[in-house]
């Protein structure tokens, strides 16, 4: 089939395995004479291991700990903070001390369940508030990983001459990635090599990882993607921690071995999205124009930073919104506390940000006692304006598009008039998402790599290290190489990644797969193209192209923190139940410009499967932490959303192409996520006539906004 | 200790000396090779590890082996080929109800066992239907799509 609209739906490359139920996950892989491992975790949040009390260890298996680790005992995620394996002391409960591997599944266990470890506890940190005042200081002298400040104009310059003033703090908990399939590594010893096959998002941050934990020449290491069910961020950094165990437990074996978590494992132990803490300081003039904002936004990083201070940075890139705002000043913290470690997941600190800003704007307008929407169309960006950090935005801005299409598919402002305080609600919330790597990172820290190789045969195999993981890509691709070498899309071959057949075209993350990799690969196939000889072997290599005329100041945060951004906008519908408190959505649309989708029916999977994510994230996905243990630690008391839980999301597109995207293909994968949640806790307040200021939005909480005159 | 059981696989007499404490889903999996039904969960919250029991659809991570003497056990390897299974493969593809797949299996014998039962469900029977089987990355829309169309499609034939 020849691609002529990209945009058509066309059909997957990985459906029917997957229906047939023949796709290999890596619990479905075979390895002969392997091992199973389990990890031994820590039981308190912060303490010194004094020593651990081992069973006798049967012939045949095996304890692999820190003394097992030939390279540095650190992963490489940003900082070198995490161990492998607990050294002298413990930070979180879950932390991973050390691995029983042997032949029998059971017998592991068992071993595992019988060894004693004699802790010395100390004072832990398990707030944000506790950590702030630092009474017990469990990193550095401020218990921060990173504070960043950045600021444009002069906030302080028109403190007086703003007609109104508002403050207010919002806060957000836990979200749990539950991808269907746990987190799984396995490692074997072939041929003096050490070879990992598993779960990922990011095989050439397993590579890293791994050559560091072994500390062995970076020929030495080879990383295979396995079939991946699911990610959504948790598939990001984590892996790199559980495949450098079991790299360090093939090399001390020499034989196969297999670590997959049982989900309870997989909830208690791994990243979660970061709980945020955010006040925001508004100040309106009397054109009702917001003239400037301050926004202090605090994250819980948990016991090491992992890839926290990025999350931060996304997080306050997006303080100001989808609103021009000329005078900014904003503060970010990731704090360190005794709690499980969090980290990427889709939406990356935005949704948390989106949150409060949306939440805001709405109890301005109240305050002020005007319409919200024409409070938000007043002060919307558009072409020409400048961004938080001073970035130009270049691209036609299509809010005025986004919102009349949203108010025709949801009828919202007449629902929004009539609804007041009738237990009935509608919310619209407005949202963007910076594509790809903050900055300069493609340009100075990923530099991606695509090959494209022709077969005798005249088939084109794309070779990059992204990888499938459900959102698409193996089909979307796909359809971009073949749509630029006009040949029949059956003639693009594309299979998981092995680190010793691809080069690296980076992770699979911040939505760039499709807009920066994407273009890449179209641009090798523009160059195929152009040299094509029927039946004759050949390869073209390319590396991304920074697009010109941006700039960025990774120490200041001065300049454009993305090249180009995918705007949406979300309405939510409720009915809260007065007696039980419970909500029932009674509609929910979208619209998005994600530029060209490259396949529609995959975009609408994206929407369909994001909004979901950040319903479930406002309403019902709660977990929380109480001494530095979670108190939700199975799939039975953490929910997710069902098939039961919300209506169909109704979802329209419109297109502001960007020039360096595949086809003018914007960033799509995260957007979808981050306006939900908003939206929703919007369509609450409005239905009880009461200002929120968190989610998720439990029956618990509402009962208490709604008996508590007090609260808020 | 183990025990002789018998129960019908796919259409098969199958006879197993096993212990009957185990799980099915872990006799389907190690010693049958059967690895459409996955584990999600192993608590009977996600559906992922769906099978056919006697007609009705169970979580096989919570049925021990014991319990199955002469019954009778569908998975997917005994549906394909099926003229069901090929209405609710195409269905599922046409409506773009796959995304990372973990989940597919289960939400495929699901759908089945709905309408072995009921030929015309309508949206709120589907739902019902298939609200044991977990998905994350769909939101459940197109999984719903998939169904109508493959009621449509199999009109004479649930």
């Amino acid at each position: 089939m020849l691609i002529k609209d990209i945009s058509k739906p066309v059909k997957r490359i990985d459906v029917d395995g997957k229906i047939c139920g023949t796709t290999r996950y890596l619990a479905d892989i075979e390895f002969k004479d392997a091992l199973y491992a389990k990890t031994l975790r820590s039981e308190k949040a912060r303490a010194k291991l004094l020593s651990i009390e081992l069973p006798e260890i049967p012939k045949g298996y095996f304890i692999v700990d820190k003394d097992d680790i030939p390279g540095r005992n650190k992963v490489r995620i940003i900082f070198y903070d995490q161990p492998f394996f607990a050294e002298d002391t413990v930070n979180y409960i879950g932390e991973p001390i050390l691995l029983v591997v042997g032949p029998d599944k059971r017998k592991v266990e068992e071993i595992t369940s019988s060894i004693k470890v004699n802790y010395e506890e100390l004072p832990g940190v398990f707030t944000m508030d506790q950590a702030e005042q630092c009474d017990e200081l469990i990193h550095g002298d401020d218990n921060c990983f990173v504070d960043y400040k950045y600021s444009k104009g002069d906030i302080d310059s028109i403190k007086d001459r703003a007609d109104h003033v508002f403050e207010r703090n919002y806060k957000t908990g836990y979200q749990e990635h539950i991808y269907l399939e746990p987190q799984g590594m396995a490692a074997s010893y072939e041929n003096g090599r050490i070879k990992v096959i598993g779960s990922m998002q990011c095989p050439y941050y397993v590579k890293d990882a791994v050559v560091e934990a072994l500390g062995v020449e970076y020929d030495g290491v080879q990383i295979v993607q396995s079939n991946t069910g699911g990610g959504f961020g948790g598939k990001e950094e984590y892996p790199s921690l559980i495949a450098g165990q079991v790299a360090a437990a093939a090399l001390k074996t020499k034989k196969t071995v297999k670590l997959i978590f049982d989900r309870d494992e997989d909830i208690q132990c791994t990243t979660k999205r970061h709980p945020s803490d955010i006040t925001l300081k508004t100040y309106v003039d009397k054109e009702y124009k917001i003239i400037g904002v301050e926004a202090d936004v605090k994250l819980d990083a948990g016991a090491y930073s992992g890839i926290s201070n990025i999350v931060l940075q996304r997080a306050i890139f997006a303080a100001i919104g989808t609103y021009n705002v000329e005078n900014v000043k904003v503060r970010g913290r990731a704090f360190a506390t005794n709690n499980i470690v969090t980290g990427a997941y889709r939406g990356f600190g935005a949704p948390q940000s989106f949150l409060a800003l949306e939440l805001n704007m709405e109890y301005i307008a109240e305050k002020l006692n005007i319409d919200v929407l024409d409070f938000k169309k007043k002060n919307f960006l558009k072409k020409g304006d400048l961004s938080s950090t001073g970035g130009l935005f270049r691209e036609d801005i299509l809010l005025p598009d986004i919102i009349d299409t949203i108010e025709n598919m949801s009828d919202y402002s007449k629902k929004r008039k009539n609804y007041k305080n009738t237990l009935k609600g509608i919310g619209m919330s407005v949202f963007f998402h910076g594509g790809g790597f903050t900055g300069d990172g493609e340009r100075d820290i990923i530099k991606a790599k695509v090959k494209l190789k022709k077969y005798a045969d005249d088939k084109v195999e794309i070779l990059i290290s992204n990888v499938e993981i459900g959102q698409g890509v193996s089909t979307s691709l796909r359809k971009i190489a073949a749509h630029t070498l006009e040949i029949p899309l059956e003639d693009v071959i594309f299979v998981n990644p092995d680190t010793d057949r691809v080069p690296n075209s980076g992770p699979t993350v911040a939505s760039r797969t499709t807009m920066v990799v994407g273009k890449i690969i179209e641009n090798a196939a523009a160059e195929m193209k152009k040299n094509w000889v029927p039946h004759k072997e050949m390869e073209v290599m390319k590396k991304y192209v920074h697009p010109t005329g941006f700039s960025w100041d990774a120490e200041k945060f001065i300049g454009d923190a993305y090249n180009t951004y995918s705007w949406g906008a979300n309405v939510v519908e409720v009915e809260v139940n007065p007696v039980t408190y419970e909500v029932d959505v009674k509609g929910v649309w979208t619209v998005y410009d994600i530029g060209r989708a490259i396949d529609e029916r995959i975009i609408e999977g994206q929407i369909e499967g994001g909004v979901a994510q950040g319903l479930g994230y406002a309403s019902m996905e709660v977990m929380r932490s109480k001494e530095g243990r979670l108190i939700q630690r199975t799939n039975t008391d953490y929910v997710i959303p069902t098939s039961k839980d919300f209506p169909k999301i109704h979802s329209k597109l419109v297109n502001s192409p960007y020039n360096n995207g595949p086809s003018g293909a914007k960033s799509a994968g995260e957007l979808t996520l981050i306006g939900a949640p908003s939206a929703y806790a919007i369509a609450v307040q409005n239905a009880i006539g009461k200002p929120l200021s968190e989610i998720p939005v439990t029956p618990e909480l509402l009962m208490e906004v709604m008996s508590d005159e007090q609260k808020n | 200790m183990n025990k002789k059981i018998k129960f019908n696989l796919n259409g098969e007499e199958t006879t197993l000396e096993v212990n009957p404490l185990r799980r099915l889903l872990d006799l389907l999996r190690e010693d049958l090779k059967l690895i459409s039904p996955k584990e999600g969960c192993g608590q009977g919250e996600c559906g992922a590890c769906s099978v056919i029991l006697n007609g009705n659809l169970v979580n096989s991570c919570c049925i021990p082996v014991g319990n199955i003497e002469g019954a009778k056990v569908i998975t997917i390897e005994g549906l394909i080929g099926t003229k069901e299974f090929n209405i609710l493969k195409e269905s599922f593809d046409e409506a773009g109800a796959v995304q990372c797949g973990f989940c597919t299996p289960g939400m495929i014998i699901a759908s089945y066992a709905l309408l072995t039962k009921n030929s015309k469900p309508n949206e709120d029977e589907i739902r019902s239907a298939l609200s044991g089987n977990l998905c994350r990355c769909t939101g459940y829309d197109k999984i719903i799509d998939a169904v109508k169309i493959a009621v449509k499609k199999g009109e004479n034939i649930w």
